[in-house]
């Protein structure tokens, strides 16, 4: 089991609130899309979640377990919340060879490994993000943009997390790149069952991946239901908006209405 | 390290081997005859055999400076280490404390610096009486407060990298991160500054010395040879100055090596070598003529490394054209080279690079510079850093035309008003009077836009306008772009990642690929394209039809290496 529930969340910055009064699952070995533009609050969701930011009301479950107060068992079920950035550059140490970062993420789990148990495993993770693990002694700087990328999802994977969220995780990347780091995240779902909680501005990228879909406005969820229904047939006028503002290959841009 | 082989690398560098020769060597070589009386030689001025005198008890003093130094680069290299170890251990602790300590922390810091720090070495130094361990300690705990400063800046930028949060989230505790992460990555600006502070530790020193609040007779540092000499420094100036050479020259190379340390020069590139003939301009009908255009920048080892690799280009009056690429593909380049914005940095040339009249490979003259000012309208892709943060924004929309055009003020704000109204920002009157920050991310693209309309374009240059917006967003600078055309007549040259976007907005696209056009296609023929870059880039986005059951294609050549397609 591994199922992440808010419940009536909120989140301010001093007097503004980011996030308000929002109730959002992420269902067990699903993955949950979060639709939203700058400033719709969808990365402060993410950021709540591991504990990143606080809730001023609401409480966040994991499996049941609130993750949100000081408690020991919260500490603890953060951990199983893992994340990953929008940009891998800053995402991983300059100065750290990749392997001690994956190692990092070893931490976590809370088990203790020792040195052969822990090169093993940081080899078995780049294997799986197709890294070559002969490479775990290199700086970030020798990779490209999407294989820092990979690089990071090993990190959280290393962890063992119950949820995984991404937020924004392609959309510092190249759009071939993208590709390659989209096909990833499919193929470990289907190896490793994640659960997820995808966020992102591009509605394509999120209905490619998610099983459901929540529409975020101005810190409140505007519309929510399975991918296909919400983006074949929304209800909510701003989702229309958005699905209208999309650029299609090959047909030209309709502008005709594009006022305030 | 290539800053070793300039000039003041090499300075830096005897520099260095001269110091380090005089304090291990000096008190070897020269402490008889720093020791040796000679009464009958006393209080001589700078001869050959004393070249810069003798004190009272005739005593060679060229002997004892350099016995001195010793002891004085001991005494600035102890107190440098107490000021950067403090400091740092105070730094670090206060970034990565939680809040309210990390606030009282650096409180206490900002106090501490408040102080002048002579005053704090002078208050010390009472404490710790004077003696030369005194004086050290004096000195190097009045350095704390300053390194702590330094430390907690920058370690508070590191503590808010990603990286970091991520540490935390994975429950690294605070020490933890603090000696993996934060210390490696602040490494290198303090050891430039701890160079720095060396210097002005030595000069400290002297100082104290000069004061008598530091080294008591009978031990002698440079300082005390500068206060005795001092007493006599005209009769025989030598005896000060002696010292004093060599305390600024220490100092000096301790600067220099900071400044060595933080080195990274970018070399500027002479474009337009004299081997290469430049042809005269053939007039011709279009806005941008660009023929076997190659420009390179000067690579991390200095060697040229050619980014573009002769790219044509010709646009139309009015003709709205896009270039597609990735990163790298030396898209953006291409279009500074047509506006004539690549630093001294790059190396350009070109059979031909010409925009209407203007030949844009050679300097330009105050003509052609008042043209482009007025017929090139540039939008890029962060509205915030083109427009100034500091002036108003009708200003700014005024300014070109005034000093281009000589517009007179009441006109040219007349203009700015209808600008605004064309690219729909609403009450333009009151948008004229505020400052960028008051507006948002998309209205400040379209007041770009509009600043572009002021004068008479012939070309607007789009760099990637609307990446950092959301799509809603988009549509409407897409569509004041468009306008802004529709009502001028200029062309447009849009450059983007997206070619959903440019193939729904331009007449023609060219696709570029590692410095290389490698697909020029109209924009109504996307499924015609040939090259398998193109077709890759074309199928590899996901769109809102693409079959979620199946991997996404992945283009053969990106992603190098071990990526099984």
């Amino acid at each position: 089991m591994s199922h992440l529930e808010f419940t009536g969340v909120s989140v301010r910055y001093g007097h503004f609130t980011a996030v308000h009064d929002t109730s959002l699952v992420v269902r067990e070995g699903t993955t949950h899309g979060l639709v939203g533009e700058s400033g719709s609050g969808k990365s402060t969701m993410a950021r709540v979640a591991v504990g990143l930011e606080k809730a001023h009301t609401g409480t966040i479950r994991l499996d049941g377990v609130d993750i949100t107060d000081r408690s020991r068992a919260a500490k603890l079920g953060r951990r199983r919340v893992q994340m990953i950035f929008q940009d891998p550059m800053a995402a991983l140490d300059p100065r750290m060879p990749i392997g001690a970062s994956i190692a990092e993420g070893l931490l976590a789990t809370g088990r203790r490994h020792n040195r052969i148990d822990r090169e093993q495993r940081v080899r078995e993770l780049l294997d799986l993000v197709h890294i070559d693990p002969a490479r775990a002694s290199e700086n970030p700087s020798r990779f490209s943009g999407g294989q820092r990328q990979r690089i990071t999802i090993a990190r959280a994977l290393a962890a063992e997390p119950a949820v995984l969220v991404a937020d924004e995780i392609t959309s510092a990347l190249d759009v071939s790149v993208q590709g390659v780091v989209l096909n990833l995240l499919r193929e470990l779902q289907a190896e490793l069952h994640l659960t997820m909680f995808f966020i992102s501005h591009n509605l394509a990228v999120v209905r490619y991946v998610s099983d459901e879909v929540s529409v975020m406005r101005g810190g409140r969820i505007v519309e929510h239901g399975p991918t296909d229904t919400v983006l074949t047939d929304p209800t909510d006028p701003y989702t229309r908006e958005l699905l209208r503002s999309i650029p299609v290959m090959g047909q030209p841009l309709d502008l005709s209405d594009a006022n305030l | 390290m290539r800053t070793l082989r300039t000039p003041q690398g090499i300075f830096v560098l005897v520099g260095l081997v001269l110091i380090a020769a005089m304090t291990v060597l000096g008190p070897l070589v020269f402490t008889d005859a720093a020791t040796a009386r000679n009464i009958g030689d006393r209080q001589l001025g700078a001869s050959f055999a004393h070249p810069f005198g003798t004190d009272d008890l005739g005593r060679d003093l060229f002997a004892r400076t350099m016995v001195a130094a010793r002891l004085s680069l001991l005494l600035t290299l102890g107190a440098t280490a107490i000021s950067v170890v403090g400091g740092v251990v105070l730094g670090v602790v206060t970034a990565v404390l939680p809040r309210p300590a990390r606030r009282a922390l650096s409180a206490l810091i900002d106090i501490l610096l408040s102080f002048p720090w002579l005053l704090l070495a002078l208050f010390f130094s009472v404490i710790w009486g004077a003696t030369s361990s005194g004086a050290v300690l004096a000195v190097g705990f009045a350095g704390i407060p300053v390194f702590a400063r330094i430390v907690s800046t920058l370690a508070a930028s590191i503590a808010n990298a990603d990286y970091v949060h991520v540490s935390r989230m994975l429950g690294g505790s605070r020490l933890r991160t603090a000696v993996r992460h934060v210390l490696p990555n602040i490494a290198p600006p303090v050891l430039v500054n701890t160079a720095v502070h060396a210097s002005v530790t030595l000069l400290s020193f002297a100082a104290l010395s000069f004061l008598g609040l530091g080294v008591q007779p009978p031990e002698y540092d440079w300082g005390r040879l500068l206060n005795e000499g001092s007493e006599r420094i005209y009769v025989s100036p030598m005896a000060a100055i002696g010292p004093g050479i060599v305390i600024v020259f220490t100092g000096v190379v301790f600067s220099l090596l900071g400044e060595v340390l933080s080195e990274k020069r970018t070399r500027a590139v002479r474009a337009l070598k004299g081997s290469e003939r430049v042809a005269e301009v053939v007039p011709s009908e279009n806005v941008v003529d660009v023929k076997n255009l190659r420009v390179a920048f000067r690579g991390e080892d200095g060697e040229l490394v050619e980014r573009v690799h002769g790219v044509d280009l010709s646009i139309a009056p009015g003709e709205v054209v896009g270039i597609v690429g990735e990163s790298g593909s030396g898209k953006s380049v291409t279009a500074m080279a047509v506006a004539g914005l690549l630093g001294p940095e790059a190396s350009l040339t070109a059979e031909r690079l010409s925009f209407g009249e203007i030949d844009m490979r050679r300097p330009l003259d105050t003509a052609a510079r008042r043209t482009l000012g007025l017929e090139q309208a540039m939008v890029f892709q962060d509205p915030l850093s083109s427009l100034n943060p500091a002036l108003k924004v009708g200003r700014q929309l005024t300014e070109a035309t005034e000093i281009h055009a000589g517009t007179k003020r009441g006109e040219a704000t007349r203009r700015a008003l209808a600008a605004l109204a064309l690219v729909r920002i609403p009450k333009p009157a009151e948008r004229l009077e505020q400052l960028p920050h008051e507006f948002s991310g998309g209205m400040r693209q379209r007041a770009m836009i509009a600043m572009g309309l002021m004068g008479s374009p012939r070309l607007v240059i789009a760099d990637e306008p609307t990446t950092a917006l959301d799509v809603t967003v988009q549509r409407q600078v897409m569509r004041a772009l468009r306008d802004a055309q529709r009502e001028t007549g200029a062309a447009i040259l849009l450059i983007s990642h997206d070619i959903a976007l440019v193939s729904g907005f331009c007449d023609r696209i060219v696709v570029m690929k590692d410095g290389v056009v490698v697909e020029r296609l109209a924009a109504d023929d996307l499924d015609r394209a040939q090259h398998p870059y193109t077709r890759g880039l074309i199928s590899c986005v996901p769109d809102m039809t693409t079959d979620r059951d199946r991997p996404l294609p992945v283009l053969g050549m990106v992603d190098e290496e071990e990526v099984p397609a």
